[in-house]
């Protein structure tokens, strides 16, 4: 049922929310952010081995706790309220439902095991230079050398690239896009850290000099397994947004009960209460279409590629409104470096674009309510 | 695809097969129908209803949906009055009024607003004064949705100046036909008539027909004000597709037969108003077919907005789901359930704006010029309405900031001040000289 949490699912948020308070507070972000690794090694481990948080997503028959796109959603959105620095979003959500998605059995009893137990970080390539998720005009090559294949060329925008132990680098090889495992240390690797604005999620270049890669699924296949799991992805992002834009919201509101001008709360005036107001609705409506995409995702509805856009779009928006309204809100103490405002206002702007921006989604989403029109209208179940 | 009907399902269609006839009269209908519950399925079983949740409640009007049935009608009496009265008035005032909605007899008004009086309801002016066994009303009232066809009014009066104002109000059932009430319709921006002033002179309302306490008014009117919220935020309505007509001034109408009165409600089925679609998820089919009639639905900016709309149309629909689905898992709804409100009159300016994009140079035009049949032109001039209708969109925000969030209130002087003291309404320049 739609929206209906099960009794699991609600203690998963709680024991998470306490998890995340322990071991990722504020000054722990903080530390972290200003690490070239940028996480926590100890805390990655206790996530797989306590919480099994790395294998929601993987099946049981590959060491995963075959949980689904619900429990992903419920996770993503307390590490987003958290900021957690860590290579989940890139581990647990796009290598493995690459992985997945390949339709590749061998490979997935090979790598998804270690992904889901915390072993391996890894992650997945898509981008080059100009950022876009798409494998349209890949100039990363692939070609045949002896039995299997090496690659030249660049990938950039990578979420954990620098460590990633397992690297899925999408590739153009003769058959069209195909996707490649190729291994952090690997020869003719080079990895470059990027100086990214939202300091608690890392991005790497990588440069690919004759790169060995293996092969994973059809030679050929990568562009619908990066579609199905940019949809998962999308969702994932989503849920992310909301716990950020929800923390965002709770700072505001806060803040404006204790903060004195005037000889009141600035919370008691409509400036600032309507504000919260405008932004209580915007966090819950943004809640709502994440949950509900989550849903359409676990029960691999016709509708997910529609409302997968959807929420992507509108939380986005949704999140970074709520950043910049706090900082707003806090006024000077906003703008400074100490206050934790300005570490949400930059992972907003910075997934406010990822995996593609409000409007391309909004895109992706006509074309199915306009040029698709035709067919019944998805919402309406 | 059709699953095994639940218990509530199985109930209604059964007692439908037993009593549904076609032939019987619609009166008499609607007296079976409130004297079983199913007219009002959510209200108490003591008080004409079954006691159902929402959920149940839904797929029980599913049921008389299927065989065209129809339900007690629709207005204020039913959204509000008889919900307010279960809740807050005496036995004897239920057993006067609940039923009487249901089967017709009445229909309301809400005399709340004035002219001096809108946002600051408590601020307002008409007097009711005792005398005797009854209350003398003086005053006047405005923007009163049905004043012309109503049988009794919601009113709001003030019966004690001397103490601060939300202390010194009550809440009155008042019988609208008599001497001292007089209505005069209003016409809004569309040109339409929706609404009325009341002008009462020496009207009377017997003090046995106070709702609540005397003087306790103003918690009774937050109840009214409650099912209002609810009722305008919301995309599902009272459940029943087809409504009788309801009041005195309608009476005959019941007459006909049941069988009748589908046929005709049928043949004359009014498509639905824009406003309503609007705030569903299909509220963009109009528009998207208009953009590729005009060629629009290739334009980048055209379908970024009605992407947008559609967006938050669905969201306004996942956000009842959701309170819903909170509900009935035994919590409480959530932040979400009071915001449709604000929602709804956020979508009817998102298709306004929408409309106008795709409609360029035509959007000048209206009534039979106009596009969609002219109902392009009325939504562009009604979409201002449900941003203050029902409690502003302003109104809206502070409820949601402090009674969601716990922001405080605004220092407001007039609270603690005998009502006779405010500069209020007509006081305020008298008080301003003194």
């Amino acid at each position: 049922m739609i929206f209906a949490f099960t009794d699991e699912q609600r203690e998963l948020a709680a024991i998470l929310r306490r998890f995340l308070q322990d071991k990722s507070p504020p000054s722990e972000v903080r530390r972290l952010m200003q690490t070239e690794e940028g996480y926590d090694p100890q805390t990655w481990a206790q996530l797989a081995g306590q919480l099994g948080l790395q294998g929601l997503a993987i099946p049981e028959k590959y060491g995963g706790s075959g949980a689904g796109p619900v429990e992903l959603a419920v996770a993503c959105e307390e590490m987003g309220r958290a900021l957690l620095c860590a290579p989940y979003f890139a581990t647990a959500v796009l290598a493995a439902y690459a992985l997945l998605a390949s339709g590749d059995q061998a490979a997935a009893e090979e790598f998804l095991p270690s992904l889901a137990d915390g072993t391996t970080i890894a992650t997945l390539a898509v981008p080059e230079d100009d950022g876009a998720w798409t494998t349209d005009g890949l100039r990363t090559r692939a070609r045949r050398s002896g039995d299997g294949y090496v690659l030249d060329g660049r990938k950039s925008f990578v979420l954990d690239g620098h460590i990633a132990g397992l690297i899925l680098v999408v590739a153009q090889a003769d058959a069209g896009p195909s996707l490649f495992a190729v291994q952090g240390e690997g020869d003719g690797l080079s990895r470059r850290l990027l100086e990214t604005l939202d300091m608690t999620r890392k991005q790497a270049v990588l440069q690919l000099d004759a790169v060995p890669g293996r092969l994973i699924g059809a030679e050929g296949s990568a562009a619908d397994v990066v579609a199905r799991t940019l949809r998962h992805a999308a969702v994932a992002l989503a849920a992310e947004q909301v716990g950020g834009a929800q923390r965002c919201l709770d700072m505001s509101v806060e803040y404006a009960k204790i903060r004195m001008q005037f000889g009141r709360a600035i919370g008691s005036f409509q400036a600032i209460k309507h504000m919260c107001a405008d932004l209580l609705l915007e966090v819950e409506s943004a809640r709502s279409a994440a949950y509900y995409a989550a849903w359409a995702a676990e029960e691999q509805s016709d509708e997910l590629p529609l409302v997968a856009s959807l929420a992507k779009a509108f939380c986005s928006e949704t999140y970074f409104r709520a950043a910049a309204d706090n900082i707003q809100i806090h006024g000077g103490i906003g703008f400074t470096w100490e206050h934790d405002a300005h570490l949400y206002y930059r992972r907003a702007k910075s997934t406010e674009v990822m995996l593609g921006t409000p409007e391309e989604h909004r895109e992706i989403a006509a074309g199915y309510l306009i040029d698709r029109a035709a067919e019944p209208a998805p919402a309406q179940r | 695809m059709e699953t095994t009907a639940s218990p509530v399902r199985q109930e209604a269609r059964e007692w439908i097969d037993e009593n549904f006839d076609s032939q019987m009269s619609l009166r008499a209908w609607l007296e079976r129908l409130a004297d079983s519950g199913w007219a009002a399925p959510r209200w108490p079983a003591e008080w004409y209803g079954r006691g159902l949740p929402p959920e149940a409640a839904t797929q029980a009007y599913a049921e008389f949906n299927r065989v065209d049935a129809p339900g007690p009608p629709a207005g204020l009496g039913i959204m509000l009055a008889a919900p307010t009265i279960i809740a807050n008035a005496s036995d004897e005032l239920k057993r006067q009024f609940v039923r009487a909605v249901l089967v017709g007899d009445h229909a309301w008004c809400q005399l709340f607003s004035e002219p001096g009086a809108g946002s600051d309801l408590a601020g307002l002016q008409t007097r009711a004064q005792r005398d005797g066994d009854e209350f003398v009303v003086n005053g006047q009232k405005v923007w009163t949705s049905g004043g012309q066809t109503a049988d009794y009014g919601m009113l709001l009066a003030r019966t004690d100046p001397d103490v601060p104002k939300h202390r010194g109000i009550s809440y009155f059932a008042l019988p609208m036909n008599q001497p001292g009430v007089e209505v005069r319709p209003l016409i809004q921006m569309t040109g339409e008539s929706g609404f009325s002033e009341v002008f009462f002179s020496d009207a009377r309302v017997p003090a046995s027909a106070i709702i609540g306490e005397l003087n306790g008014g103003w918690a009774v009117a937050l109840s009214t004000l409650s099912f209002e919220r609810t009722s305008l935020g919301s995309e599902t309505g009272l459940g029943f597709r087809l409504t009788a007509p309801g009041g005195s001034r309608f009476r005959q109408q019941q007459e006909v037969s049941v069988g009748e009165f589908i046929a005709a409600a049928k043949a004359s089925a009014r498509s639905f108003g824009v406003g309503g679609v609007a705030m569903t998820a299909g509220g963009i089919a109009p528009l998207v077919s208009l953009a590729r009639e005009r060629g629009r639905d290739t334009d980048p900016v055209v379908r970024q907005q009605l992407v947008r709309l559609y967006t938050l149309a669905s969201a306004n629909g996942w956000n009842g789901q959701r309170a819903r689905a909170a509900l009935r898992a035994g919590g409480r709804a959530g932040p979400e359930a009071s915001l449709g409100k604000l929602m709804a009159s956020r979508i009817g300016r998102q298709w306004r704006d929408t409309a106008s994009l795709i409609a360029g140079p035509q959007g000048m035009l209206a009534g039979r010029d106009g596009l969609l049949g002219g109902r392009l032109a009325i939504q562009a001039l009604a979409a201002p309405g449900p941003s203050i209708y029902g409690g502003s969109d302003q109104i809206q925000r502070n409820i949601i900031g402090e009674r969601v969030l716990g922001l405080p209130r605004e220092p407001d002087p007039s609270r603690t001040l005998p009502f006779r003291e405010l500069k209020i309404g007509t006081q305020a320049p008298a008080a301003e000289e003194s």
